[in-house]
């Protein structure tokens, strides 16, 4: 425990620029062992992270992260960056907001500038009932210590004076939800940060490399799988793994994983698109997003403007983008901005999302002995990365569901006990 | 884009009608246990491949139907009203 990385410093930075000397890799490619204390399958950020935290804060490195591909080329490599906390439920205010802590000191403890740019984050409301849900959202976030408060029209200008808030508009912003602490993170960092971070601990972090199967003894269902049941390892495109643990963080594909251990999950994937404009010169201070207008836009240091939308109607595994999403977007950001419509589109792209019926995720142990799962993520998972590695880290450690994390369980929805976060989270990013 | 082959309304553009997701037998409700009632309501198999789904054509006749779709390519085969 307390391991560093080897540090970045302007002084390292000094001596490689004189020396031409190579950096050392941020993590290796290990031979893969024939078993582990714990297999954890994705390695996005929720895998890297969970690795992560289970040797920092546990001590238990006999880790392996497996993924298909290469390590962030999933959600986390395409989602729009963006961070806050300000949820609707109580369960979900407490869990973001630890997130948010631990994005706040993360660049010191991995040692890896994260690019955090805390620039304020606004939720628009065009309606009176969507200001009713800002006014709800303001005063559960102010109960928990939280940076939130309702603002006007004029005041949103003041903030993004980009925006349009005259009243005769078709979608008028009659005020907002101001969130300072929200803002945009460099997300390919955060997941170096923690591949690098996992990897001094040596942890094996196992790229191109695809689970077949979960081998599980002893469960209700067919071949012993299912409820009841032990876990006793994976089969991979690269041989076979026993472990005792095995950990589903794989997003999109949670569905696919978990059947293999005979453990229906109440998920359903859809795609999410994304678009780029090219590079101007920074006008936008803040994230805005707008629920009615289903999109939100932040800029990059770059200059260029990054725009999400809500998930695709119709579930699939298919990443292509649609004419139909340009189209849309195109028409609700000129709505929000008008003096933008000459500017054009880089491109677009799509990623995975893992909906829940409520828009909560589903975390920690589930009726098979052994195999947890951090799925359910949808178009949130992103802010939550830290948090839900650092709690998931715990459960494993101890056995038992991490606090946080306890209305998460996979139970509340035989108990119908669901956490519905949809007014926060359905566009809210 | 998915074409969808509404029954009655023809080729249509997915935007036009409403993917109401797999279809999931349900169960008889008044003897039904909650665990199997909560099953029904949000157990889904979710797999990358040929599923059969149930459409509404919101933007035309308001039937429901079921087709059978490939969800790793989104390719569309039979069609029936139900």
């Amino acid at each position: 425990m307390g391991k560093r990385p080897p540090k970045y410093s302007a002084g390292a930075l000094i001596k490689h620029g004189l020396t031409r000397g190579d950096w050392p890799r941020m993590w290796r490619r290990p031979e893969m062992r024939s078993s582990y204390d714990v297999v954890i399958i994705g390695g996005g950020l929720h895998g890297l992270a969970t690795a992560y935290y289970l040797a920092e804060n546990h001590g238990i490195t006999n880790v392996a992260v497996v993924d298909k591909g290469y390590i962030g080329g999933g959600g986390s490599g395409r989602n729009t960056a963006i961070v806050r906390s300000n949820y609707l439920t109580p369960e979900g205010v407490a869990f973001y907001d630890r997130s948010l802590d631990l994005y706040n000191t993360m660049a010191t403890d991995l040692n890896l500038n994260i690019m955090f740019s805390k620039r304020g984050h606004l939720t628009l409301a065009h309606t009176d009932s969507a200001l009713r849900t800002m006014h709800w959202r303001a005063e559960v976030n102010k109960l928990q210590g939280i940076d939130s408060s309702v603002i006007d029209a004029q005041e949103v200008k003041k903030q993004a004076p980009s925006l349009d808030v005259s009243q005769n508009t078709r979608y008028p912003i009659l005020g907002a939800l101001h969130h300072p602490p929200g803002g945009i993170v460099r997300h390919d960092a955060v997941v170096w940060g923690y591949a690098r971070g996992a990897d001094v601990h040596d942890v094996h972090i196992l790229q191109e490399t695809e689970v077949l199967d979960i081998m599980v003894e002893g469960g209700s269902g067919p071949g012993g799988k299912g409820a009841g049941g032990k876990v006793t390892g994976v089969k991979t495109s690269r041989g076979d793994i026993s472990a005792p643990i095995v950990v589903n963080c794989t997003a999109g594909w949670a569905s696919l994983i978990s059947n293999m251990a005979g453990v229906p999950l109440p998920i359903t994937t859809h795609p999410l698109q994304a678009a780029v404009t090219e590079p101007c010169k920074v006008f936008l201070p803040t994230v805005v997003v707008s629920g009615s207008l289903h999109v939100y836009v932040s800029q990059t240091d770059r200059g260029e403007l990054v725009f999400g939308a809500s998930v695709d109607p119709v579930g699939t595994y298919r990443v292509n983008g649609t004419l139909e999403f340009t189209e849309e977007l195109a028409g609700h950001v000129l709505e929000l901005m008008p003096g933008i419509s000459k500017m054009r589109l880089l491109r677009q792209w799509s990623g995975l999302c893992d909906m829940t019926p409520d828009y909560s995720p589903v975390m920690g142990n589930t009726p098979v002995e052994g195999y947890l799962v951090d799925v359910g993520w949808g178009t949130y998972g992103f802010k939550a990365g830290p948090v839900a590695g650092e709690t998931l880290a715990e459960t494993i450690a101890t056995g038992r569901n991490a606090d946080l994390i306890s209305a998460f369980g996979i139970e509340r929805f035989t108990e119908g006990d669901l956490v519905g976060e949809k007014g926060a989270a359905a566009v809210g990013h | 884009m998915i074409v969808v082959p509404c029954p009655n309304c023809g080729p249509r553009n997915s935007g036009d009608l409403r993917n109401c997701g797999e279809l999931v037998p349900r169960p008889d409700p008044s003897t039904a246990s909650l665990v199997e009632w909560r099953e029904y309501l949000y157990m889904r198999k979710n797999p990358a491949d040929w599923v059969t789904e149930t459409w509404y054509c919101r933007g035309g006749c308001r039937r429901y139907f079921t087709i059978e779709r490939n969800t790793a390519t989104n390719e569309i085969r039979g069609q029936e009203a139900s």
